[in-house]
């Protein structure tokens, strides 16, 4: 197993997100990531609409057939559907195919290879079969992507059994969850942002992996929890920043990962802040923002002051017209009127 | 009626002179005569309701499990979809382990997570099923595509039936072994019919490997009632495959005696004319060939007889295995969710 031994070997494991040392682009570290995991196993291919464009999917890409061949950096025919089963039959024998897309409104053609087949190959074959598949898709948003360009589809996949979900939201864990996905044994999609994609960051060297499952506390405060992944949270962030002038302090949780979702880390903050907010990329309804409110009824009640609150997108479709799009998706403003009126009460 | 058997288009792969020896032809007539064996057993018991699994039993279409997998090794593998029990079988999957998942037992070969329609045996090379039709399609070309890439020396072999080239998923890992050359032989079941739907509501009037064919891979029809025609093919494809040439497409027509699923025949509810299936059973697999054998002098009575008991003894002793394994405890419903 290159994969363990390589990973063990590294003490990166161990690295913490310094404030000092290399400064790198998100997408520079998805590419040093998938570069690094090309180099330490043969059984590793990435494949893709485009990956072997002049500049790559989305610049994540780029190079890595000149640097590997195209034997293991490939374009693909349109054919996600066909495509994801033979990933999960090529994970099947052994390999470690990264298949990337630039939407994961593309998924939902590949939906029966994911969640019949792939998710299911492990279980169904009693242990043993198993499949170290990632599935990269990156979240549009903006200037005309619309209804069928922007979907944020994680939370018809959370309840998925076999399937790992990870929404990075720094260049930090985009790099360290991207090879801990790939060293990890299991269908996982990762849920990128393409406004996440624009910011900088602190990343080490080398190997390392950041824990699949494991929430971080991005700030600390008594007020309340805010609790989500991914752009959402980088919004919620914002408002914390702008609210704090004012007295106002929570508990800000980057989950990482929604499947498995880190609970222990919601209970033990919101054990001390009794109230909590979530906030998704995507639907409200049925989704994240529904699965961690419910969860915290059902577990934490007696923890909580007041009820849970969230914050994901509207029961309707993402308008293309910039004006629309205004409207649709929640914004600072509004995460902050929700806060205020949470902390007021 | 309307599919009477028609040898048309039937490419022939075996040629009269070609010289087996008894053994291998014995060898063949035996596994069928095995799986038809087996499947009567199921069949005749299926109504005390013990086997609490869909079942889809292959009655009638034995010779093209067995023809192609004579043409493999053991370590290739094979893939198909819901009609499992023949490519397990004539693979060499271990049937008391098949009959304890039929059982919903234990030891079940998928420990009663699969029932009749995943069956699988890692160690023979049976490496997967679905339940899903097409669905088991991509991932054989995956695996394909994973011996190419490491070198490794196995092929792969996708079973499907006729419908399940109406499937998206067929033409999108068709087109991604094509231009791949990928070490994989499709095996396409034509017995007409998808449960109760005749191909020619479902399909142009085309021949279904002339659309393969136009992938640029070398397709053809041939007679699936025959063992030796089926050998003869699947073994110029599984030649081509292993040399680094690419895929090839064989139909195969055959007729399923029984239901689609259950274990009796059901043409008397009006979807196929009950004497298309009298008129198949004159074509039956295993009976021509019992007949050419004994014409060559390749068989007797007495060796047939022997068989018939060695065989009778297996699959009392396989099914008493599984009446008498444990069934699985509640605690196996979350193992193995995800992997190590
Ligand atoms: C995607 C999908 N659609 C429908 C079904 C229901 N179904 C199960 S078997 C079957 C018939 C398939 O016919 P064919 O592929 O020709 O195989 P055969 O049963 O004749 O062996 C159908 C429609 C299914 N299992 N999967």
């Amino acid at each position: 197993m290159p994969w363990a031994e390589a990973l063990i070997a590294s003490k990166a494991e161990e690295v913490e997100v310094g404030q000092e040392g290399r400064i790198l682009s998100y997408v520079d570290a998805l590419r040093e990531a998938l570069s690094l995991a090309l180099d330490l196993d043969p059984n590793v291919f990435v494949l893709g609409q485009g990956v072997n464009d002049p500049r790559g999917m989305f610049g994540v890409t780029t190079g890595l057939h000149e640097e590997f061949g195209v034997e293991r950096v490939f374009d693909t025919p349109l054919s996600e559907e066909g495509l994801t089963g033979i990933c999960a039959g090529a994970a099947l024998v052994g390999m470690r195919p990264v298949y990337l897309h630039n939407r994961p409104d593309f998924l939902l053609l590949a939906f029966n290879q994911i969640v019949s087949h792939a998710s299911k190959f492990s279980w169904m074959d009693n242990g043993k079969g198993r499949v170290p598949l990632v599935i990269w898709s990156a979240i549009g948003r903006g200037w005309g992507s619309g209804a069928q360009h922007s979907q944020a589809i994680q939370g018809l996949l959370m309840g998925v059994p076999g399937l790992k979900i990870i929404m990075p939201s720094t260049p930090y864990d985009a790099k360290g969850l991207m090879l801990a996905a790939i060293a990890d044994n299991n269908p996982t999609l990762i849920f990128e942002h393409r406004w996440s994609m624009r910011s900088k960051g602190h990343v080490p060297e080398g190997t390392y992996k950041v824990p699949i499952g494991k929430g971080v506390y991005r700030k600390r405060g008594t007020d309340l929890t805010v609790v989500g992944t991914s752009h959402a949270l980088e919004v919620a962030l914002e408002a914390m920043d702008e609210l704090s002038p004012q007295g106002i302090s929570a508990d800000v949780i980057d989950l990482r990962t929604i499947k498995p979702l880190d609970e222990e880390i919601i209970f033990e903050s919101l054990k001390k802040t009794g109230k909590i907010l979530v906030v998704d990329t995507g639907w409200q309804m049925a989704g994240v923002c529904a699965e961690i409110g419910c969860l915290v009824a059902e577990k934490a009640f007696h923890d909580l002051k007041g009820p849970v609150r969230r914050i994901g997108l509207p029961d309707s479709h993402t308008p293309a017209g910039f004006s629309l799009e205004q409207y649709y998706y929640p914004n600072k403003e509004k995460m902050m009127g929700v806060i205020k009126e949470m902390v007021e009460k | 009626m309307r599919y009477p058997y028609n040898p048309e288009n039937f490419t022939s792969f075996h040629s009269s002179e070609t010289v087996y020896d008894k053994a291998f032809l014995t060898r063949l007539y035996r596994e069928m005569l095995r799986i038809r064996r087996i499947e009567e057993e199921i069949a005749s018991r299926y109504h005390e309701d013990e086997m609490k699994s869909p079942i889809h039993l292959v009655i009638g279409q034995e010779s093209t499990a067995v023809g192609v997998c004579a043409a493999l090794e053991k370590t290739d593998l094979a893939f198909c979809g819901h009609r499992t029990h023949g490519v397990y079988l004539a693979k060499g999957g271990d049937l008391k382990a098949m009959m304890s998942e039929l059982y919903c037992r234990a030891n079940g070969c998928a420990g009663s997570r699969g029932g009749s329609m995943h069956l699988f045996d890692k160690s023979v090379g049976m490496e997967s099923s679905s339940a899903i039709v097409a669905g088991s399609i991509p991932t054989s070309v995956g695996a394909a595509f994973a011996s190419q890439r490491r070198k490794d020396k196995f092929i792969c072999v996708s079973f499907l039936g006729d419908a399940a080239t109406e499937e998206g998923a067929f033409w999108e890992a068709l087109n991604f072994a094509a231009l791949h050359k990928l070490p994989i032989v499709f095996i396409c079941e034509n017995n007409f019919f998808s449960v109760c739907s005749p191909l020619e509501v479902r399909q142009p009037k085309v021949a279904i490997y002339k659309k393969a064919e136009s992938f640029g891979v070398p397709s053809v029809q041939i007679d699936g009632t025959k063992v030796l025609e089926v050998y003869a093919a699947a073994r110029q494809a599984v030649e081509r495959a292993r040399s680094g040439a690419g895929p090839s497409f064989i139909e195969s027509v055959a007729y399923r005696y029984l239901g689609h699923g259950g274990a009796t025949d059901d043409s008397a509810s009006g979807y196929r004319d009950p004497a298309e299936v009298e008129h198949w059973r004159e074509h039956d697999p295993i009976s021509t060939f019992h007949d050419f054998l004994v014409s060559k002098s390749q068989l007797t009575a007495t060796e047939i007889e022997q068989m018939e008991k060695e065989i009778r003894s297996e699959v009392l002793s396989a099914f008493e295995h599984a009446i008498s394994s444990p069934e699985p405890g509640e605690e196996e419903l979350m193992t193995h969710v995800y992997s190590d």
